[in-house]
């Protein structure tokens, strides 16, 4: 294996590890601000993309139609707030597993009604439509690397908004001690709508952005739902300090595994068991790894402050 | 509140009541279950089964063999055990007189004992599981579509028929995957270089497709159905890889995935028993009925669906409607006495059928579509490998 061939998958592994953090972060947020387990976060990343179908083919432009499906994700985060998760403040977790649940098998069908189960794509933008040449044989899209670059981008926007912003502070405060923060005058309801629109808009952002690169179809967020909770488990619930190291780590192990893990084996065993017992370790390695960190760190890497 | 709910009560007793006394009204007509996934991830698939199936019914006037025919649509939502409860509900409620369609083999292979054990004739009109085409087959069993390996069997042919020295193999990692590598590799006597199985629903390739370019091939084979293929063929497309290694693939460009892929797929191959641009008669009205009916491009999944349909109506006429007669129907179903899609078109002792394979390759249209288009003939009037194991002649 080339040293070339080993940078271009840290590189495919950090992509990954940046779309996962686009999701997991609102996640995490609304998770550790308003103690909601939002299951409907998926199904939030697949409305970005077919927003975005939708507003890329209405204006033609992939730059007009990024801040209008981003606009109407918020507005549908705060549809949904108010009509669902409001009621589930301080409920059991239970119920609001529940009932996000029941959200996922609704959007999925209703998306399915309004644009059809076959898989839809986005056009790439033009600016970002070409690719460079990073081994042989191999072209980059530049659009994967400019994913890169808005993921980091939104990482150190969020960076700064939560530790330097009077919305932050709230934020902050809200994750530790909601009552308190109600008691001395803040409307923690409005404050937990904007919180939950704003993860519901991060998602879709997500979503938008993996739309060129990944299909469009119903489901697609079902997936990536999964390995953000992992994310957000081994970053330690709230901490969206966590969750970008976490994503950062599970994207490179995951796609670092898939890699050479199977050639690694063949080292040590029969070519044809290796091909076997490969892939199915290769998928089992974040897994391993959340286990791993939940025995030696059960609150996560970077726990919130109780 | 409480009026308006006996209201409400009282209007759905009339309907229910004038829905039973229209039912008595008319005199028995032919009943078929088709059996189809129309919801989750792959119902695009089960979407073309169905609107295929039934244009053929609506073609004949909304009968089959000359009787009015009631079809009976159930999703089996990709689940066997939801599969079997409707299938059951199809035979002891509905006492149907075939069922037809199933796309995805795991839920033929629940179904199947159900129905041939009820001794109801099963269309498939598309899973062709090796299980039920060997020992496991049955008179009640028709294939209106193909083997499941014969597919793969066509690229692994063509790959080594181009005298490819050395390929890289890809497909999800379960059985259908491995399957589809077997399958290639029991004509393909080159060297493998590498095989990788992916995780089902994997969305993201670029670690994989970054080996392959390692590997510098002289093919790719793939079976990677659905959006995973969606996302495979764009990707593939995008590492600039299209241009230099052959993407060889079963089951992952067809017209379910053109849509999305478009011109992404140009010039990728897949292997087909069928292609819209087959130069059949019977094919040439059915694309033209399909898409003036549906606006969309039949894929093989529709054309399947249309021969199962017009299999069944060839051997509802054959019997002049009697359908009690089991021997008799079948053997009316064996002598496929209907003007098939895809022309050359019998059954074989295991009643799969035997038929031409081709290798397609996706191209455009006058009309600005892309489509799958005949490249060269790999098989001619060919049988799956396991009717001598099936035990019926």
């Amino acid at each position: 294996m080339s040293t070339t061939l080993l940078l271009v998958q840290i590189l495919n592994g950090l992509q990954l590890g940046i779309l996962l953090f686009l999701v997991a972060g609102g996640l995490t947020l609304v998770f550790g601000v308003m103690d909601v387990i939002n299951l409907a976060h998926g199904v939030q990343y697949m409305l970005g993309a077919y927003l975005m179908v939708t507003a890329t083919a209405a204006t033609g432009s992939f730059w007009l139609g990024l801040p209008l499906a981003l606009a109407a994700a918020l507005v549908l985060g705060l549809v949904l707030e108010r009509l669902v998760i409001r009621p589930l403040y301080g409920r059991d977790h239970l119920e609001q597993v529940l009932a996000t649940f029941g959200i996922i098998l609704f959007v999925n069908e209703a998306v399915k009604m309004i644009w059809g189960a076959a898989p839809l794509s986005i056009p790439m933008p033009d600016a970002l439509s070409g690719s460079i040449r990073l081994m042989d044989g191999l072209n980059y899209p530049v659009y994967r690397l400019a994913l890169l670059a808005a993921g980091l981008g939104v990482a150190a926007g969020l960076y700064v908004l939560v530790t330097r912003t009077r919305s932050g502070m709230l934020l902050r405060a809200g994750a530790s001690n909601a009552p308190m923060v109600s008691a001395l005058g803040v409307d923690i309801t409005a404050l937990f709508a904007k919180v939950f629109a704003f993860g519901a808009m991060l998602a879709a952002f997500a979503g938008a952005m993996a739309g060129p690169i990944l299909s469009v179809e119903p489901g697609m967020g079902d997936g990536l739902l999964i390995l953000a909770f992992v994310v957000i488990v081994i970053g330690g619930i709230g901490s969206i300090r966590g969750a970008f190291i976490a994503a950062l780590l599970v994207g490179l192990i995951d796609t670092l595994g898939r890699s050479f893990l199977t050639d690694l084996l063949k080292l040590v065993m029969p070519a044809s068991d290796a091909t076997q017992a490969g892939p199915a370790l290769a998928s089992m390695t974040v897994y391993l790894l959340m286990a791993g960190v939940l025995f030696f760190r059960p609150r996560g890497l970077f726990p919130a402050p109780a | 509140m409480v009026s308006g709910r006996t209201v409400c009560r009282a209007g759905i007793a009339a309907a229910l009541a004038m829905l039973l006394s229209a039912g008595t009204a008319l005199a028995d007509p032919v009943k078929v279950g088709l059996v189809s996934t129309l919801s989750g991830p792959s119902a695009v698939l089960g979407q073309h089964m169905r609107d295929g199936f039934l244009l053929a019914v609506k073609e004949m006037g909304g009968k089959l063999g000359g009787q009015e025919t009631e079809v009976i649509v159930v999703d089996d939502e990709l689940k066997p055990d939801v599969a079997v409860q409707k299938v059951k509900g199809l035979l002891d409620r509905d006492k149907v007189d075939f069922v037809a369609g199933v796309v995805f083999s795991n839920v033929m292979g629940a179904v199947v004992k159900p129905v041939t054990g009820n001794e109801t004739f099963l269309v498939s009109g598309n899973a062709g599981p090796s299980t039920i085409a060997g020992a496991g087959c049955s008179p009640f069993f028709f294939s209106a579509s193909y083997q499941n390996d014969q597919n793969h069997e066509v690229l692994g042919q063509y790959a080594q028929s181009k005298g490819f020295k050395k390929v890289v193999l890809m497909a999800p990692n379960y059985q259908a995957g491995k399957d589809a590598l077997a399958g290639f590799k029991r004509y393909y006597k080159g060297e493998v270089v590498d095989e990788m199985y992916t995780q089902l629903g994997q969305l993201d390739f670029s670690a994989e497709l970054a080996k392959v370019a390692a590997a510098k091939p002289d093919a790719f084979f793939t079976f990677m159905p659905g959006g995973m293929g969606v996302n495979l063929v764009k990707q593939y497309r995008q590492a600039g890889l299209a241009d230099t290694i052959p993407f060889l693939s079963a089951f992952t460009v067809d017209e379910t995935t053109l849509p999305a892929t478009g011109e992404a797929a140009l010039g990728f191959y897949s292997g087909a028993p069928w292609a819209p641009d087959l130069d059949v008669p019977a094919n040439k009205a059915f694309v033209a009925a399909f898409e003036k009916e549906y606006g969309y491009i039949p894929a093989l999944y529709a054309a399947q669906g249309y021969d199962a349909a017009r299999l069944i109506d060839s051997a509802i006429k054959a019997t002049g409607g009697k359908l009690s007669d089991k021997a008799a129907v079948r053997a009316a179903l064996k002598k496929a006495d209907f003007a098939s899609v895809r022309g050359n078109f019998k059954f074989n002792t295991n009643q799969f059928p035997i038929q031409d394979f081709y290798l397609v390759k996706v191209g455009k249209r006058a009309d600005g579509k892309v489509e799958t288009m005949v490249s060269e003939k790999v098989f001619s009037n060919y049988g799956d490998a396991y009717a001598a194991k099936c035990e019926m002649k």
